[in-house]
């Protein structure tokens, strides 16, 4: 069975300047990503994994080196056709949740519909049903601060899913939740990826780690190594059944 | 064209919502526009009002009234000549100038020999001699009694017709009419109390005493003659030039002017004087208009000022719309439509405030009522949208310009 490849990074290179010294965040890297992936990427902090997180949303641009997603050379995407690409084919979730503060719940899912030109009908309806698959259908006129950090992670969920996105990009998702909401939004991903999803999770907790089906190690700005995990992998915390 | 339609739309639909959830900031943000506009609205309001009121009163006089003044150019007024109208051109008009009707002599005395008193109060006002003629050309009508008449004026009776202000300053108490008061020492009886006009600039309207003028006449003595004003009606309009080019060559025949020395005296039609006034008012709604205009700047420069602030504040939020998307145009458009929305909001605000200043103005002070006429409006829409648009696209560039990583750790 021969996998469909979503993205391709051949000779990734990040080269900044601090100061007059200049550094590789990222050197080198040559990199697959499939159909239906369950990737973590792992690795010290300083080695990497931020930069590659932005490369691969579309946030910004190697020095070096060819990007590939779904074929499209985004090397040769000018800045409005950048914020098509992560508006229809990224799905971003952050450490600390990046929910528009003064919106609730709802408004904030259907954000990203509004860069899509989607009617407010539509919007609402499509946001509404997104919030219902993170389980979250009667929180939706909450403002963040009204709800609770697993409760906020899964908004932003729902907002990353909500366009549909070709991958679902999490920087370190469970970083500010404790273990059992950790566990909770593990559980929810593990779901969305038997449902056919591509998802990438930044991680340094190997617990996270060994829950994806992939794991690949950088170190500083290079890939070390890249393998399959054996699964199903254990529960993390045991009683997880209680909590999906 | 329809996307950005919906961008619009959308733009519009936060802006209101982010304006209003800062309310108290976005209320002190606009209040240079609000009190900009206020007073536009409220000095427009007041003047427009008062111009449709005097261009009203001109209209009941008519365009075919013509005023005859003395004039002394400038430089012979320094040198003590004075210019005169007399009784004996008053009559040349009235018996030789063919097709015009109540000519009405007019005789002011100021300062001293304006001191009017009743029962022991002492006070000054406009003494203004004129014949009963006055009345049909100034549509002074009295509120009790009655206006002299011929015979009164023929027979130099000494009789008053006083402005309603006159009654508060000398405390005139019970019915006026048949009581005398003083006017320069001698003894007039009340026969009549004009309507009430209300204060004009602050000039009260209704502060002057009328007398027969030649009652005046025979007050004034005849130590020196008085200068005079004349007013006539021309019966045809059309021969309006006509009769004025007959006063001109009686009145210099008169005063004995010489071919090539000017006239010493003016003619001039209600429509003129009307154009005189519509000049001043035009000058002072200018100068009052570039004097707010400087203050939407000030405004302007604050609302800037707060958008800038507020970038800042948003920097994270415009991070997170970035990561989901937006792209530079969106969020441009994004804050140049708060900025805008903010002004418009704030010209709102003003044009409501100033209407009610403006109204509040009028009744205090007796002026006619305040009018906001349409291009005011239009006006001060246009400009507090155009503020918005000017110093909104500073913040909203440097909004749109963020690159989104760094906006993302903004913290």
């Amino acid at each position: 069975m021969s996998k469909q490849t979503i993205i391709e990074l051949r000779g990734i290179a990040k080269h900044y300047m601090m100061g007059s010294e200049g550094f590789y965040a990222l050197d080198g890297i040559d990199l697959d990503i499939y159909l239906n992936d369950y990737m973590a990427v792992v690795g010290s902090s300083g080695s990497g994994k931020s930069t590659l997180m932005n490369l691969l949303g579309c946030l910004d641009l190697p020095t070096a080196g060819e990007y590939k997603l779904k074929g499209t050379d985004v090397a040769t995407l000018d800045e409005t056709s950048l914020a098509g690409i992560r508006n229809r084919e990224i799905g971003f979730i952050f450490q600390n949740f990046n929910l528009l503060p003064r919106a609730t719940a709802l408004q904030n899912v259907m954000q990203p519909l509004i860069y899509r030109g989607i009617a407010l009908a539509e919007r609402k309806q499509r946001a509404q049903d997104a919030l219902a698959m993170v389980g979250l259908q009667d929180r939706m006129t909450h403002v963040p601060n009204q709800l609770s950090g697993g409760q906020r992670q899964r908004v932003a969920i729902a907002r990353a899913l909500v366009t549909e996105p070709a991958i679902l990009l999490a920087d370190e998702p469970t970083g500010n939740l404790d273990s059992s909401t950790t566990v909770e939004i593990m559980a929810l991903f593990d779901q969305l990826h038997s449902d056919g999803q591509t998802l990438i999770v930044v991680t340094h907790e190997q617990e996270i780690a060994e829950r994806c089906h992939r794991v690949i190690t950088l170190k500083d700005g290079r890939l070390m190594s890249d393998q399959a995990n054996k699964v199903p992998v254990k529960p993390l915390v045991s009683g997880v059944a209680a909590h999906v | 064209m329809s996307n950005l339609k919906f961008k619009i739309i959308e733009g519009t639909r936060s802006a209101a919502l982010s304006i209003f959830a800062h309310g108290f900031r976005s209320f002190l943000t606009t209040l240079g526009i609000i009190i900009g506009v206020a007073s536009v609205i409220a000095v427009v309001s007041v003047v427009q009002g008062f111009s449709a009121n005097i261009t009203q009163q001109f209209d009941g006089m008519g365009t075919n009234v013509l005023n005859v003044e003395s004039y002394t150019p400038r430089k012979e007024r320094l040198q003590g000549v004075r210019a005169k109208l007399t009784y004996d051109d008053y009559l040349e008009i009235k018996y030789r100038v063919p097709g015009v009707s109540n000519v009405t002599p007019t005789v002011r005395m100021w300062g001293s020999n304006a001191v009017i008193t009743y029962r022991g109060q002492s006070s000054s006002s406009m003494i203004v001699g004129t014949a009963s003629t006055y009345q049909k050309l100034n549509t002074v009508y009295p509120e009790r009694g009655r206006f002299f008449n011929l015979s009164d004026d023929k027979s130099r009776r000494r009789v008053a017709v006083l402005g309603p202000s006159i009654m508060s300053k000398l405390d005139i108490k019970g019915d006026p009419i048949g009581q005398h008061v003083a006017v320069s020492g001698e003894w007039f009886k009340v026969i009549g109390i004009a309507e009430k006009r209300g204060k004009l600039f602050g000039f009260d309207q209704d502060d002057f005493i009328l007398l027969p003028f030649s009652t005046t006449r025979a007050l004034l003595g005849g130590a020196e003659e008085p200068d005079i004003t004349i007013s006539l009606q021309v019966d045809e309009p059309s021969q309006l030039e006509q009769v004025k080019q007959h006063i001109k060559n009686l009145l210099r025949r008169n005063h004995k002017l010489s071919k090539g020395t000017d006239d010493d005296f003016e003619i001039a039609t209600a429509d003129q004087m009307l154009d005189t006034f519509d000049e001043i008012v035009g000058s002072t709604t200018l100068v009052l208009g570039g004097i707010v205009g400087i203050s939407l700047l000030v405004g302007g420069i604050g609302i800037m000022n707060i958008m800038l602030v507020s970038v800042t504040e948003r920097t994270r939020e415009i991070g997170i719309q970035k990561a989901l998307g937006a792209t530079r145009f969106d969020i441009l458009l994004q804050f140049l439509i708060e900025a805008v929305f903010l002004c418009l909001l704030g010209g709102l605000i003003g044009l409501i405030l100033g209407f009610g200043a403006g109204s509040l103005i009028s009744n205090l002070t007796g002026l006619p009522s305040a009018t906001v006429p349409a291009w005011a409006i239009v006006l001060s829409f246009g400009f507090s949208g155009g503020i918005g648009l000017i110093f909104g696209i500073i913040p909203a560039a440097k909004a749109a310009n963020l690159d989104p990583i760094d906006a993302l750790r903004y913290e």
